[in-house]
This record gives C-alpha cells, sequence and structure tokens, in this order.
C-alpha cells in the first residue's frame, strides 16, 4: 500500500507509534529490570539502584539457587510433570478426536454431548478433591498428570483437523483394504504433526507454570514442582532450607534473601523466554484455532 | 374370514417397521463390534472424564448433606440447603460476594477494551518486522508464570523497592501497596492487564487483517483520516468478536481466577481480597468443613450460569440479535 498520507494522517500515526512505544516499555521495563536487578549486591541496589559498574556485579543469587536442593529438585520435576502431562494430554485428546472426525461413528453425538457437558458444569473443588484422595492418588504424580488430562477444547480442535484432511486419502487406503485404525496411525497421525505439536506447547507451559493442583494435591516436598518451591521463596518469603546458614547474620539473610528473589525468576522463567519466541507462529495458531470455533 | 384377512393386514403393516427398528439396532450393534478399536480409542477419554468430572458433579450433592469423611456420601444425613443458608446468613457473606463481583466486574470493564486498542494500533504498522518485533514483547508476559508475577508485584511494590523509590522521592513516605486493602483492586487489574492484554490481542489482529483494503481505499478518497477510518471500518470489523468474548468474559466474571488473587493475598489486605473462590479453598481445604465448602462453590457456579445468561441477553439486544447462542 503507498497511500500518499495527508498531515493530519501523519500525526495521528505519530501518536499511535509513541502509544505502542509506550507498551513495549511498559512491558520490557519490568523484565529488564529484574534481569539486571538479579545481579546486583542488594545493597548497591538499593542505594545507587541498577548499575553498569561491572564490577560490582554478582553471581552471587545464581550460585544460592543453583546449589540449592529445593531449586533443583523443582526444576526436575517440573520438567518431569510438564513432559509427562503434555504427553498424557496429547494422546488421550488425539485418541477421542479421531473416532468423533471418522463419518458414521456410532455414538458421535452421545460422547460429544458427554464432553461438552464438563465444559460447562463441574462438580467444584471439594468433590474432586475427595475422588482424588479416594484413588489413593494423594501425593503422586497421578494427581497432577490424570485429572486435568482430558481437555474438551483440545479435543474439538484435533477433530477439526482431522476433519480437513482430505477424504480421498481415507477412501484410496480403504480401497487398499486398510481399517480405521491403520489409516489414523499410518495417514492421519502423520499429516497431524502440527496441531499436535501446539497441543503439546499448551499442555506443558499450562503445567509449567501452575501451582494450584500441586499444592492441594502433593504434600511432600521432594514431589513439588518449580512454582511451589517459587511460592515459598517469593510471596512466602521463605529462601528454602538450607538455602541460607544459620551462622549468617539477619542482615546478611535480608539481603541474600532478595538477591535470590530476583535470580530464582529468571531461572524459572528462563526456558518458556528462550523458547517461545521460536514457537511463537505455533503459539498463535492455537489461539487462532480456538477462537474460530 | 375377514378378520382374519385384517390380522394378517396388520401383521404385514407391523412387521416391516418393527423389523426396521430391529435392522437399525442390529446394523448399530455390528458398526460397533466391527469397529471396536474407534471404541478403545475413545475410551480413556471417557473413562478419565466419568471418573474426575461426573463423579465429583455426583459428589457435589454433599453440600446438601451433613458430610462425614467416615460415613461417605451415600451415608451421610441429609441437611437439605442448611449450609447455603449458613453461608448466605453469615457476617462474611456481603463481603467475599460483593469483593468477587467487583473484582472482576472492574477487571472485564478496564481490561477488555485494552487488547481492542493495542490491536487497532498494530494494525496501523506497515513494517512486517516492526510489527512482528513488537508483537513478540507484548506477547511474552503471557508466558511468565502467575506465581512469578506475583513475586515481581511484591518485589516492586515493597516498601523498599522500585516504585517506593519513586514515590518517597516524591511524597517523602513509601506507600504500604500490598497491606493496604484499598490498593488490591488495582493491583490486581493492573498486573493482570499488563500479563494478558498483548497475547488477548492476537485474535483482534487476525480479524483486522481480514478487512478490505478497497474500504479503506474508498475512505481515503471521500478524505477520511486514519483516526476516522479506525473508528468507521476497523472498529465495526471488530464488533462480532467483541460480542462473542465479552459474552465469554462475563459468564466467567465469577469464576476470576483463584490462583493470582490467594497469591496476592496478605492477611492486611484481605478485607478487599477476599473472594469466594478462596474462601472455598479456605474453608474447605484448610479448614476441612467438606460439606460448606462445596455448598459455597455451587453458589458460585450458579452465579455465573446465571450471569452468563443475562449478558448474553444484554449483548444481544445491544448487538441486533447477534449473541453466543
Amino acid at each position: 500500500m503507498n497511500i500518499k498520507h495527508t498531515r493530519i494522517d501523519r500525526i495521528i500515526l505519530g501518536f499511535n507509534n509513541i502509544f505502542l512505544c509506550i507498551a513495549v516499555l511498559v512491558v520490557l521495563v519490568p523484565l529488564v529490570y529484574v534481569v539486571l536487578a538479579s545481579f546486583m549486591d542488594p545493597t548497591v541496589l538499593l542505594n545507587k539502584g541498577i548499575s553498569f559498574n561491572f564490577s560490582e556485579w554478582s553471581f552471587k543469587g545464581y550460585q544460592l539457587i543453583l546449589s540449592n536442593d529445593a531449586m533443583v529438585r523443582g526444576f526436575i520435576n517440573s520438567i518431569l510433570y510438564s513432559v509427562g502431562f503434555a504427553i498424557v494430554t496429547v494422546v488421550v485428546c488425539i485418541f477421542a478426536a479421531y473416532p468423533l472426525s471418522v463419518n458414521g461413528f456410532v455414538g458421535k453425538n452421545f460422547f460429544m454431548t458427554l464432553f461438552m457437558i464438563t465444559m460447562f458444569f463441574g462438580g467444584g473443588l471439594i468433590p474432586t478433591y475427595l475422588v482424588v484422595k479416594d484413588l489413593g492418588m494423594l501425593n503422586t504424580p497421578w494427581a497432577i498428570l490424570l485429572p486435568g488430562a482430558v481437555n474438551v477444547w483440545n479435543i474439538i480442535l484435533a477433530r477439526t483437523y482431522f476433519k480437513g484432511i482430505p477424504y480421498e486419502l481415507h477412501e484410496a487406503a480403504k480401497v487398499d483394504g486398510a481399517s480405521d485404525l491403520l489409516i489414523f496411525f499410518k495417514i492421519v497421525l502423520p499429516l497431524s504433526k502440527p496441531i499436535i505439536f501446539v497441543l503439546a506447547m499448551y499442555a506443558f507451559v499450562g503445567q509449567w507454570n501452575s501451582y494450584f493442583d500441586a499444592m492441594i494435591y502433593l504434600e511432600d516436598p521432594n514431589l513439588h514442582p518449580l512454582q511451589l518451591v517459587l511460592r515459598s521463596i517469593l510471596i512466602q518469603n521463605q529462601a528454602g532450607p538450607g538455602m541460607i546458614s544459620d551462622q549468617q547474620a539477619m542482615a546478611e539473610l535480608k539481603k541474600l534473601s532478595e538477591m535470590i528473589k530476583y535470580s530464582s525468576i529468571v531461572i524459572s522463567s528462563l526456558p518458556l523466554m528462550v523458547m517461545y519466541p521460536f514457537f511463537q507462529k505455533y503459539f498463535e495458531k492455537g489461539v487462532m484455532a480456538g477462537s474460530l470455533k | 374370514m375377514q378378520e382374519l384377512v385384517n390380522t394378517q393386514k396388520e401383521t404385514a403393516l407391523k412387521i416391516p417397521s418393527e423389523k426396521k427398528a430391529v435392522s437399525k439396532l442390529k446394523s448399530k450393534i455390528d458398526y460397533i463390534i466391527k469397529n471396536y478399536h474407534l471404541y478403545l480409542l475413545i475410551a480413556p477419554a471417557v473413562i478419565l472424564t466419568i471418573i474426575f468430572k461426573y463423579i465429583p458433579m455426583y459428589g457435589a450433592v454433599i453440600a446438601f448433606k451433613d458430610f462425614s469423611t467416615i460415613k461417605g456420601i451415600l451415608g451421610s444425613d441429609w441437611v437439605g440447603v442448611e449450609n447455603f443458608t449458613k453461608f448466605l446468613s453469615s457476617p462474611n457473606f456481603a463481603d467475599i460476594f460483593m469483593n468477587t463481583l467487583k473484582l472482576s466486574f472492574f477487571g472485564l470493564i478496564i481490561g477488555f477494551p485494552v487488547p481492542i486498542i493495542l490491536a487497532l494500533m498494530l494494525n496501523q504498522l506497515r513494517r512486517a518486522a516492526v510489527k512482528k518485533n513488537i508483537q513478540l514483547v507484548l506477547y511474552a508476559p503471557n508466558f511468565i508464570s502467575v506465581v512469578v508475577i506475583v513475586g515481581m508485584v511484591f518485589i516492586f511494590l515493597s516498601p523498599t523497592g522500585p516504585i517506593n523509590h519513586l514515590v518517597s522521592f516524591i511524597t517523602g513516605k513509601p506507600l504500604m501497596f500490598m497491606s493496604n486493602p484499598d490498593y488490591f483492586r488495582s493491583i490486581y487489574i493492573i498486573s493482570g492487564i499488563w500479563q494478558a492484554a498483548g497475547w488477548s490481542s492476537i485474535i483482534y489482529v487476525a480479524a483486522l487483517a481480514n478487512v478490505d483494503p478497497e474500504l479503506h481505499n474508498a475512505a481515503t478518497i471521500d478524505g477520511a483520516n486514519i483516526l476516522q477510518r479506525m473508528i468507521h471500518i476497523d472498529l465495526p470489523t471488530l464488533k462480532p468478536l467483541m460480542a462473542v468474548t465479552f459474552i465469554l468474559a462475563a459468564g466467567g466474571i465469577m469464576s476470576i481466577g483463584f490462583e493470582k488473587a490467594y497469591l496476592m493475598q496478605t492477611s492486611m489486605n484481605l478485607p478487599s481480597s477476599e473472594i469466594l473462590p478462596t474462601y472455598v479453598y479456605k474453608v474447605g481445604l484448610q479448614s476441612g468443613d467438606y460439606a460448606y465448602s462445596t455448598a459455597v462453590g455451587l453458589f458460585n457456579s450458579v452465579i455465573n450460569v446465571i450471569l452468563l445468561f443475562v449478558v448474553n441477553k444484554i449483548v444481544k439486544k445491544l448487538n441486533e440479535g447477534e449473541g453466543l447462542y
């Protein structure tokens, strides 16, 4: 488009760009501040603010975080839960979506209704908790992996995707004597890599960033994911046991706990922040696909 | 003789329809047997849904019972609506109810237009690379966990934090952001916008990409400036999408995120930060009053459904008959 802008248009565009710059700064400044502050000595930070005198920078916060058992264990647990949850929910949802996309599948409406109802009604926190408890899943990773595994939204997305695969491919395979199951594994799945990837990414990110299920279902600190460890550091102000030794003075302790806050934010958010620009396209696709329905 | 013929006729007429029904059922059963593997594929999802969604729905009857873990759901005694009246007549009720309503209502009213404005502004950018990089930055907070967001809020607003550095520089003394109930809602809503506005603008940006450029050309020839075109061409394009998003958001008004409010609570800001979901959690899992907590949760869900209907009606009226359903 090569429209010649009038003067008033240029002024409007100028304001437009200024406002966008402000928006970008509003988002960026807190993030950059946290990253820079994580390298600062708390006393320097308190008195002088962010300093670019690199001799004043320290990696103490990171050293403390990376040598802390609770934090490392939380990190490993979070990876296990997030990968595990992504696999479970993608497998369950993709498997459920395929029959629902097959023409003439008997019971399609029944199953769809069964799933859809759960989007609008639920038993609530306590009844769900009681079921998990009665199944003996408290304090086991199953409590994280299973209750949220069926995501109706994912089933609908995958079903729509499967329906978009040209029917001629199915028919050709059927003529060759392939069953629906064989078609699913040999034709549909290989063609559905993008949607599988999008669903897996969403599940991974969602699980990585959540703390609630772990808080109510997992009492054992050895099972806690990263977000629960972070919660105790950032919000409950309890730098993990062993992170700061008893001999150190109170002032020192407070100082170090400030450092740990910044560095733990950076460490825990780093994986997603680094990963996300590469997959931005896929994430956006997920949003778009969801909004079309 | 005549009778016999008649009955014969009747049976002759009857059989095909019955046969049809039987054969339909038979063909269905045949289909299921022949394609049993399709049912095996869907089985895990069905089983998990029944266990973790339908059994808890049934379990919600404990809201009407004097529930004891020893007697179980079936064995516990019915108490009717006692748990509900207990909540409705409790001194906390009005505060918690209004807190929930205010927090979501203001959150919706203030937060709703921001992504739309962002999208309209992003749409004006002509250079694709610039646009993409700005979007990259604006979307980023969506990937930060709620624990970290609240952690950052605590750090920035602490009495010795950077914001209070500025505040005490200007006014001479720091503000107690996190322990003053007056600030809770603003902090909650602003940090929410900071995190989600960029990401929520995605669908609007995409919708704007579909606007027919001819419309803009025609309007330009007629002498409309960019702002006028934004308001009279771009904005109307977004209207149906806005209606749907608004109804969905309003329907969720009472199911406002537990996770963030709970983390942001301090003992000092409870007068404005205690909302229904956090109350359910506290009386249910922390104090172990399962039945009462379930009743409060159920009350919350019912209000939700009612709101969804009401808002849909209103939007339908305002939007010339176009609602969600």
